[in-house]
């Protein structure tokens, strides 16, 4: 799969997975679709951008990086939003970015050899 | 009464065997090493200023079998341009009739000795880069017959060098029809080799004991052909895993159980039950070392199940950890 799809793909269930468990909250187990949906095209926004960074920068190290910053900086904005819950919305998503980060750079296929 | 040293009496001896190089290009310049048939000098092509090896044939040689093996060797040597192989530069006979050749003088040590410090991917890096001269004599219809651990040699950079061909089998007909080389011994005198005749017949053994194929044993040189060489290279990978020659009764730790079946088919008594190909006995270290199956051994499913955590071991950690995290969260948002 290239990196780009491998991180969309990744993205996508990890934010699916990540908003779900929204579901043990009672406080906001009834706006649980926006949740997930919020969290859902949160992850996929991370998984482009680092898919896309995979694509570019060949190094896994670099990959883990990107992805953690991504992912922390996506996940600041929702708690920013959210006005509050940093390290409970911030850690989940810092570790989404760093686990797509990790993939890309390591599973994911270059699209020049896709080619080839 | 004083004795003569050793080192006297090996340097008196190794001046009285020294070869009349006087009518060629070259300058003895040190004895190197002594094999089965000749030795090893080092010396100097006085044209072009570099140093090079010259294989010698100095032991007594009734029959002319040892000549035509030397010959037959360089020969071999000619015809497999690569870089695996040590590049044979000249070749003829000296004025006192002793038939040479003339090659790359290789400046590194053996697979015996560059081992000892080396992991295990590295020794399985090292037999491949060993396969890949094989697999190249083996496309020229050349078998090396005589592969052990003290014929390989690992230059200054890493190099792998197959050395010693003078058992190789030649099974190429273009190779083996041709005659003559010239070279550059006495001038005028026709110094060419006469036709690389076969140097083993049926019945007679040829060969390193423990690395050498149950039919070179037997001295069934009609059966012998590239999967000798296969055996060969599977007790040689066996030697570099264990550090043990095949001789020797096993004391280390038992081999991963993929390796064992990479070393166990490779060495099958029965020829037809080898791998086909060095190619593909490579490629089944290849697929060990990125950690998936490998053709010769079929693994249970917990086996298969542990191969893929061992594979995959940083991305399940990192999955576990988000797991628990969450876990965690969820729990005590409920404290």
């Amino acid at each position: 799969m290239n990196k780009v799809l491998l991180g969309i793909v990744l993205g996508a269930v990890l934010g699916i997975f990540d908003g779900l468990t929204a579901w043990f909250t009672p406080e906001v187990r009834n706006q649980i679709v926006g949740i997930v949906i919020g969290s859902t095209v949160k992850g996929i926004i991370a998984g482009v951008l680092i898919g896309w960074f995979a694509r570019k920068v060949n190094s896994l190290a670099w990959g883990i990086v990107f992805g953690l910053s991504v992912g922390l900086f996506l996940a600041f904005i929702i708690a920013q939003l959210q006005h509050g819950h940093y390290f409970a919305i911030m850690l989940p998503g810092g570790m989404v970015g760093l686990i797509v980060g990790y993939a890309t750079q390591r599973y994911g296929v270059s699209s020049k050899l896709q080619r080839v | 009464m004083k004795w003569l040293s050793d080192e006297t009496l090996t340097r008196l001896q190794a001046s009285v065997q020294c070869p009349d190089l006087s009518s060629t290009r070259y300058r003895a310049l040190k004895f190197v090493a002594r094999g089965g048939m000749g030795a090893v000098w080092l010396a100097e092509d006085v044209v072009l200023h570099r140093r090079v090896a010259l294989k010698v044939l100095d032991v007594e040689d009734r029959t002319g079998e040892l000549a035509s093996r030397l010959e037959r060797e360089a020969l071999v040597l000619a015809h497999l341009e690569h870089p695996g192989i040590v590049p044979v530069h000249d070749a003829g006979t000296l004025p006192d009739g002793r038939v040479f050749y003339c090659m790359k003088y290789v400046e590194g040590q053996t697979l015996e000795s560059y081992i000892v410090n080396t992991n295990l991917p590295q020794r399985l890096g090292l037999a491949q880069r060993i396969a890949e001269p094989l697999a190249f004599a083996h496309s020229k219809g050349i078998v090396h017959r005589d592969l052990k651990p003290g014929n390989i040699m690992i230059g200054a950079f890493g190099e792998v060098l197959i050395m010693d061909w003078g058992l190789a089998k030649i099974t190429n007909s273009t190779i083996q029809e041709s005659s003559h080389i010239t070279s550059a011994g006495t001038p005028g005198e026709q110094t060419g080799f006469a036709t690389a005749a076969p140097i083993t017949s049926h019945g007679k053994i040829l060969g390193t004991p423990g690395y050498m194929s149950p039919e070179q044993a037997r001295g069934d040189s009609a059966a012998m052909d590239e999967r000798s060489d296969i055996f060969s290279l599977g007790a040689i990978l066996r030697f570099m895993l264990t550090g043990q020659s095949p001789e020797e009764t096993p004391t280390t730790a038992p081999l991963p159980k993929p390796l064992n079946a990479i070393c166990q088919k490779a060495m099958a008594p029965e020829i037809s039950e080898r791998y086909a190909s060095i190619q593909e006995m490579s490629a089944d270290i290849s697929q060990y070392l990125e950690g998936v199956p490998i053709s010769a051994y079929r693994e249970g499913i917990v086996e298969r199940g542990m191969r893929l955590l061992e594979r995959h071991r940083v991305a399940v950690v990192l999955v576990l950890a988000y797991i628990a995290m969450r876990v965690l969260f969820i729990l005590f948002s409920h404290r």
